[in-house]
């Protein structure tokens, strides 16, 4: 973890809520797929978590939906502005050696899957890709992971695009998934999948795991969401409380 | 060169900058940023007898200037604390720490200030009567100066190392309480812990911490944790350690012409993990531009 100061070079909207914004600055405390950086938006107390969508040396991609005041004025700040942005935080996905995994991921958890995806590719395994959105406006980057050559299924709940439905009618003889979504996914997912990675969101406070504001009880004790996770794995999980 | 130097009880500290409990863990991943042993001390996040996890989630909501939290004294318990994070610690941090204890009963603080007396690299105690977030437990203690009284007393029979008790701004008025530790033995005093709040989700209709209420920190409660400081402090002969909303250099020093020895720095930690540090090294620039040449020479000035 590092504080770091980072330059917006684009904040565009992409789909309804959702903005794709890319920032110039230092990325080297970035490990791993599914870890996320703490922003601080102008006039708010505390930071803002935001998972990290991809990479690359000096150019960091945010994909974020605004969900409320923080984020609403997050969309409102343009190219050329400058962030304090806390880099390098939370587990991220371990990539596995399993050959045909699942990519699993529902609206505004979808970002931090395509990293995965793209580093999963590099590593010669074929990920198949299932998408989940509410309805046709609210898609996003279903090209960019077609891009990285990969099988996309969409399903929208209104059936405006692709399969009308859920991810979980679409899932299939799977045995291991990198899910992340809003956790009424999260936990119709575990019961189509045999294992597989799982990431959280919390309300958090600090975000490096001092305040103890995102514990949550796991089989054998708690984790923070923020600094043990936010990827959590199948079998640790206690799907009854979390 | 300016001397910026204070003294708790027989503890003598570097400078008067302490990371406040339960914004800084057992410091290890603040370590992780910068070396710890630029602080004065550390007081270590609260621990009780036995394990705690906690509240439920959400525990924490933003408000202007401020965070409320509702963990709830999540912590390993005295044991795990006693031989693996102060042993860590310690590793980390070579000087006197604080620890922060908690409890439900006077037995427990009496068990958990036995156990901590102890510990080599405890510098001082420092007794929670005023978590907000524990049900019948912590606060109802911190409100009513005969508790207050028998918490402070029972702890001192039992140790030696200096006791300082953390009070709970939560009350009708912080001075009879602080009397009323004093009066019962306790060393010093820490103030302010956090002030009850909550917030409610205008969607939903429903409040946003899991736990309804928790404790307002942050910026915005500074000015109160001041006028309590002050107001303490001139009632008390023992030394006093303010807290409450400190964010930067003037600050310390405006809480310590309010009569801190030294202070506590909270939910800054939380937003900004190199708060401390970089306060530490504005006050010489600071005192220099203020006309201080030792910075305990302010303390109660105003």
């Amino acid at each position: 973890m590092r504080e770091l100061v980072f330059t917006i070079q684009k904040n565009q909207l992409i789909a309804k809520h959702m903005f794709n914004f890319v920032l110039t600055g230092d990325t080297s405390d970035i490990m791993k797929p599914g870890q996320f950086v703490n922003i601080q938006v102008p006039g708010f107390f505390l930071r803002r978590p935001f998972s990290v969508c991809d990479w690359r040396e000096n150019e960091l991609t945010l994909i974020y939906k605004v969900v409320g005041n923080g984020t609403e004025a997050l969309s409102k700040m343009s190219a050329g502005q400058e962030l304090s942005i806390l880099s390098g935080l939370g587990n991220g996905y371990e990539l596995r050696e399993i050959k045909n995994p699942f990519i699993i991921g529902g609206g505004a958890g979808v970002p931090p899957l395509y990293g995965l995806a793209k580093r999963l590719v590099e590593k010669n395994i074929t990920p198949k890709i299932i998408l989940g959105f509410n309805n046709s406006d609210e898609i996003f980057y279903v090209n960019e992971f077609k891009s990285l050559g990969l099988e996309v299924t969409v399903t929208t709940l209104d059936g405006s695009y692709g399969v009308k439905g859920l991810v979980t009618d679409v899932i299939d003889n799977c045995e291991y998934a990198y899910v992340c979504g809003p956790l009424p996914m999260l936990k119709a997912v575990h019961k189509k999948v045999s294992d597989g990675q799982f990431s959280f969101e919390a309300r958090m406070g600090c975000g490096f795991g001092v305040c103890m504001g995102c514990s949550v009880k796991i089989k054998d004790g708690y984790k923070r969401i923020c600094k043990d996770g936010p990827v959590l794995n199948y079998s640790e999980i206690l799907w009854d409380e979390i | 060169m300016i001397d910026l130097t204070t003294t708790l009880s027989n503890l003598k500290l570097d400078n008067p900058i302490i990371p406040a409990s339960g914004t800084f863990g057992y410091g290890v991943e603040m370590a992780e940023l910068y070396d710890l042993n630029i602080l004065g001390s550390i007081s270590i996040k609260g621990t009780t007898q036995n394990a705690r996890y906690g509240n439920d989630l959400p525990r924490i909501a933003e408000s202007s200037s401020g965070v409320i939290n509702s963990v709830g004294l999540q912590n390993p318990g005295i044991e795990k604390v006693i031989n693996y994070e102060l042993p860590n610690l310690a590793k980390i941090f070579h000087k006197p720490v604080i620890a922060n204890i908690s409890g439900f009963s006077v037995e427990e603080y009496v068990y958990c200030a036995e156990r901590v007396d102890k510990i080599s690299n405890v510098g001082l105690i420092e007794v929670n009567v005023s978590c907000p977030n524990v049900h019948g437990g912590g606060l109802a203690f911190g409100v009513d100066c005969e508790k207050v009284a028998e918490v402070t007393k029972a702890v001192k029979k039992v140790t030696t190392k200096p006791i300082y008790i953390k009070l709970s701004p939560n009350v009708t008025d912080i001075v009879s309480i602080a009397k009323s530790a004093e009066q019962a033995g306790a060393d010093g005093l820490s103030l302010i812990n956090t002030l009850l709040a909550m917030r409610i989700d205008i969607k939903t209709r429903k409040p946003i911490l899991a736990n309804v209420m928790g404790g307002l920190s942050g910026a915005a409660i500074f000015p109160v944790a001041l006028r309590m400081v002050y107001q303490v402090h001139k009632a008390v002969k023992i030394p006093v350690i303010g807290m409450g909303g400190i964010s930067k250099a003037e600050d310390v020093i405006e809480m310590m012409l309010a009569g801190a020895s030294a202070v506590q720095i909270g939910a800054a930690n939380l937003i900004d993990p190199l708060i401390c540090k970089s306060i530490i090294e504005k006050l010489p620039e600071l005192c220099e531009r203020l006309g201080i040449k030792k910075l305990s020479d302010i303390i109660g000035a105003a």
